[in-house]
């Protein structure tokens, strides 16, 4: 393989030949030859390119640079033999670029811990605040919508029931039976050394109908709902579909979040029904299967475990969590601007972000109805 | 690789496509040559966008056949899609730039990806094409959003140009730029075209760009392609090409040239 090029000195200055292949595809090697120039070089250059074959626009390019770089003014370096018929272009594009244009930009100083500190304070109140505003805003549009119903917009709002309901019935309800059954066989194994399997009926009846009924409908509703708002959203931000909506004098807040939101408390309770309905079938399906414990039995015992509170005290909070999955989807799709990665990025952040507040909510709501004796 | 000179530089026979019941082109036949300027041009629908989306092999024709410098896009396509892909630049309408990297990195994305570099030539690169279409260095560190639509268009441009293809389509360069933007872009254009040598085609409405660039022309019409120059264009007698070129805009951008 020949060397794609030669320094020989001549007369004053010096010959540099190029040999080869000195095209775009031979870069690499090209490269490689024009970092072993000596840093710097005197006198007048004469580049010859008559054994250089099909030479690309990239090579010459970066012979030119390292040739300026090595301290030779343009007026030194000079061309042989059929130089490519781009070259003067390229000479005359590098002159523009060493002429400085405009003010230099002086590079940032690196930030003490302290100017960090104020910068993400500063930056955590804006978020605060445009929370505030987001919650304002909604409340803003439902208050509206007392006087004037049709702000509800209730066929948008009947299509994401449709989407964020309907279509997300048989998966709650495979996930919500099979977890009970899991949850159920597990407990079973654990009572029966004790012979107390008849409890088996009291564990799933008070889990599935507190707790994991709905938390387990609002993890799923999150995953499936809470991402296609932001996503939804977020494209439109990103196709200024929204400006558009503002432009046209109408309210993205009323026309994308609010049907969403509504929609989602809607839905979320009456899943959370169904899901604690297949819940007990799968705890009664597991006690007859495993246990040998009668249907008459079981629907006995579950009686008798309920109190009249347990099936409300799951669904009460059925509304709050929606809420809360619908607002944060929504809110993280209006904040989408720019690019394509920050839509993925906020999708992300909704999904995360909803999961853990429905998380906390729970929890919060656990402690509160121990101490009033819920 | 291909040969850059071979002549016609695109031959498309008897091009056959249709969606469904709709037939947007039936025995559709166009030539380029190499080293011109091609116009394309029809009405909305008739099939612009999806002739050049055959041509550059993203789309299987349902007949006829299309060859780049005398080889076959769809074998190509099959065989050997990248020397197929670094053989043109395209620029789609809206630019198509990816929106997370910046300028700089978008006209080095392809560079990364068909020819290991060092990180210096990449930058040194990307200067170049910056500088070949007339934007600034500090551009090159912008975001897609950071940037005006004529920005856009010319950085779109560059990235089209960062593997030094011989054969350039440009889906509607100049639609959504204001007349002196739009008259920039054709002065940029010929000027890349005399001094890179570029085969061109270009998808366009603007009139005045078409009698400022084109060397030809082509016209969808009935499904399909009547070519012709410009000054034969004028005289061609087809109602709708009569309608294109001799209504009130076309009048004006025609004075405008030859003025």
């Amino acid at each position: 393989m020949t060397v794609p090029l030669a320094l020989e000195p001549a007369g004053t200055g010096w010959q540099l030949e190029l040999r080869g292949d000195w095209s775009l595809a031979a870069m690499p090697q090209i490269e490689a030859q024009l970092e072993s120039l000596p840093r710097a070089l005197r006198g007048p250059v004469l580049c010859d390119w008559s054994h250089a074959a099909a030479p690309g626009i990239a090579p010459a390019w970066a012979l030119l640079r390292r040739l300026s770089d090595a301290g030779l003014p343009a007026a030194e370096i000079s061309h042989s033999g059929s130089p490519p018929h781009f070259l003067e272009l390229l000479q005359k594009l590098e002159l523009d670029l060493l002429t400085p244009s405009g003010p230099q930009v002086a590079p940032l100083k690196l930030e003490g811990p302290i100017a960090k500190l104020g910068r993400w304070s500063v930056l955590q109140g804006r978020h605060a605040r445009g929370v505030l505003e987001f919650l304002g805003r909604i409340a803003a549009v439902i208050g509206q919508a007392f006087r004037r119903p049709r702000a509800l917009r209730i066929s948008s709002l009947a299509r994401h029931v449709y989407e964020t309901g309907i279509t997300a019935i048989p998966i709650v309800s495979l996930i919500a039976f099979l977890i009970s059954v899991i949850v159920a066989y597990i407990g079973a194994q654990q009572l029966s050394r004790f012979g107390a399997d008849i409890f088996v009926v009291d564990l799933v009846t008070i889990a599935v109908l507190r707790e994991m009924g709905v938390l387990l409908t609002a993890i799923i509703v999150a995953g499936r709902s809470g991402s296609a708002f932001a996503a939804e959203i977020g494209v439109m931000q990103l196709n200024e579909e929204t400006d558009a909506l503002r432009a046209m004098g109408m309210n993205p807040i009323e026309m994308l979040v609010v049907p969403r939101v509504l929609a989602l408390i809607i839905v979320l309770p009456l899943l959370t029904v169904i899901a604690d309905a297949m819940g007990l079938a799968g705890g009664g399906l597991l006690s007859l299967v495993d246990l040998n414990i009668p249907l008459p039995q079981f629907t006995y015992r579950l009686r008798e475990s309920l109190s009249p509170t347990t099936f409300w005290s799951g669904l009460i909070k059925a509304p709050v969590f929606a809420a809360l999955i619908a607002m944060v989807g929504t809110y993280r799709g209006m904040q989408v601007r720019d690019s394509a990665r920050e839509l993925g990025r906020l999708t992300t952040v909704a999904v995360v972000q909803s999961i853990f507040m429905v998380i906390m909510a729970d929890a919060l709501f656990a402690v509160l109805f121990v101490q009033i004796h819920f | 690789m291909l040969d850059p000179n071979f002549n016609p530089a695109i031959r498309v026979r008897g091009l056959h496509n249709r969606f469904g019941a709709q037939i947007v082109h039936d025995g559709l036949d166009m030539e380029v040559l190499p080293n011109e300027i091609f116009g394309v041009v029809g009405g909305s629908g008739a099939g612009k966008s999806v002739l050049l989306r055959t041509i550059l092999g993203l789309r299987a024709p349902d007949g006829g056949t299309v060859e780049l410098y005398g080889r076959d896009v769809r074998q190509l396509a099959a065989v050997d899609r990248s020397s197929l892909v670094r053989s043109y630049g395209v620029t789609f309408q809206n630019g198509a730039l990816i929106s997370s990297l910046t300028v700089a990195q978008n006209i080095q994305l392809p560079l990364r990806e068909y020819y290991p570099a060092s990180e210096k030539i990449l930058d040194e690169l990307a200067e170049l094409n910056l500088d070949l279409v007339g934007l600034n260095v500090a551009d090159g560190k912008k975001f897609p959003s950071q940037l005006s639509g004529g920005m856009v268009k010319r950085a779109a441009l560059a990235r089209a140009l960062a593997l030094e293809p011989k054969l350039l389509f440009l889906d509607e360069p100049t639609a959504g730029l204001d007349p002196i933007s739009a008259a920039a872009f054709d002065e940029l254009l010929l000027y890349l075209h005399s001094q890179l040598r570029l085969t061109v085609v270009m998808i366009t409405h603007d009139l005045d760009t078409l009698f400022q660039t084109c060397s030809r022309v082509g016209v969808i019409v009935d499904r399909r392609m009547i070519t012709d120059t410009l000054d034969g264009m004028l005289e061609n007698q087809n109602p709708w090409i009569r309608e294109y070129f001799h209504g009130p805009r076309a009048r004006a951008a025609e004075k405008e040239a030859h003025g």
